[in-house]
């Protein structure tokens, strides 16, 4: 009964894997020197800067900062527009 | 002979440096090295009371470098190995009064003598960090399995890296097998997922740490001990033996089952 109501309210996530994910963000921010909000603000410009390039979805856009052995890595998946929906 | 000089260093303060010295240095001694520790925690001088050795202080590292007394007379043999010296820290100076190249110059004076020297670093990312890596040829990271202390090791071994010292190796001490298992504390694999370093050793958290530091014997003397044989196996690593971790996983989770078992069967 209690590991129900513990499920229910979310406390059954496992301590060790939060400290894991809260870990895991903390780090990327103490290695680049970045915060979360810099981080935003890095992918606005970012879409603005391609976007005058070619024609991508700024919806469809994913940023982010992946480890890689002791290095991170900015990683962007940028969806470009298909030639269709150019015309329009 | 060379010596090679190993530093033992830490983010945050009371992970186990100072144990994991006094237990490093004790183990390769056991393996008939000829072994030196220096306590470079300037103003906190502690590896001479984790040894045993706070009665037979005369002269410390300070002294040695400001010229009050050669090199020899501030090595205190440990009576109980055929070689092993600890070089004590002063306590009543600070880190100011030792610099990098003090450092290097007093292991440079060693190395032709000895196997290993063993130095434990004060914790942080000031001069006494700076003095205690200096002289270093491998570089052991102590953490716990925890959130500050494991921040705090990434902190240092980006640092390590920075100075040249690097890889740093990392130590997981006190690690409860049990909270692992039910999903309470981070896992050697969690921490080497996170700090990508190469795990050098993992101590699991005994109380018989404690009472070995209140007698002054070093832990890795007792044969029968785990955390002692962990420190043990930190020995044998460094040495270039190649040791399969303990598997207390399986173990600890084995025994305490066993035990539910045994007392739900005659108890309930
Ligand atoms: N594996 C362990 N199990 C239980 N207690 C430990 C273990 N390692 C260290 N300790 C205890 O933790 C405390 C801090 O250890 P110490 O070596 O002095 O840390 P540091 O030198 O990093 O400040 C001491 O009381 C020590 O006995
Ligand atoms: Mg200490």
């Amino acid at each position: 009964m209690t590991d129900f109501l513990d499920r229910l309210l979310g406390k059954n996530r496992k301590s060790a894997n939060q400290a894991k994910e809260r870990l895991a963000l903390v780090l990327i921010h103490d290695r680049t020197n970045m915060t979360s909000s810099a981080l935003e603000a890095l992918k606005d410009e970012l879409i603005e800067v391609i976007s005058r390039h070619i024609d991508i979805d700024p919806t469809a856009v994913n940023i982010e900062m992946n480890q890689d052995g002791r290095q991170q890595r900015l990683i962007a998946d940028i969806p470009i527009r298909g030639p269709k929906r150019r015309g329009r | 002979m060379a010596a090679k000089v190993v530093t033992i260093t830490s983010g945050k303060g009371g992970v186990g440096k100072t144990t994991v010295t006094a237990n490093l240095g004790t183990a390769l001694a056991s393996l008939n090295q000829k072994v030196v520790c220096i306590d470079a925690d300037i103003g906190l001088r502690n590896l001479d009371v984790v040894m045993g050795l706070e009665n037979r202080i005369v002269y410390d590292i300070v002294d040695v470098i400001e010229g009050r007394c050669r090199l020899r007379q501030a090595m205190i043999r440990d009576k109980r190995l055929p070689d092993l010296y600890l070089i004590p820290a002063a306590q009543k100076r600070d880190k100011t009064a030792v610099t990098p190249s003090d450092m290097i110059r007093v292991c440079n004076e060693l190395r032709s003598e000895y196997d290993w020297i063993v130095v434990d670093s004060p914790a942080g990312i000031e001069r006494g960090f700076r003095n205690a890596i200096a002289p270093a040829d491998l570089v052991y990271v102590i953490t716990n399995p925890e959130v500050s202390a494991v921040r705090d090791a990434d902190r240092i071994i980006g640092l390590v890296e920075a100075e040249e010292k690097g890889p740093a190796r990392l130590v997981i001490n006190r690690l409860n097998y049990e909270m692992v298992r039910r999903g309470d504390m981070l896992s050697t694999e969690d921490i080497v997922e996170l700090l990508a370093i190469e795990v050098i050793g993992i101590v699991p958290e005994d109380d018989r740490v404690v009472v070995s530091t209140n007698r002054g014997v070093p832990i890795s003397l007792d044969e029968k001990s785990l955390a002692g044989e962990a420190f043990r196996n930190i020995a044998r690593r460094t040495l270039g033996e190649t040791v399969p971790f303990i598997e207390l996983d399986n173990q600890g989770g084995f025994f305490s089952r066993l035990g539910r078992l045994l007392r739900s069967g005659g108890g309930e």
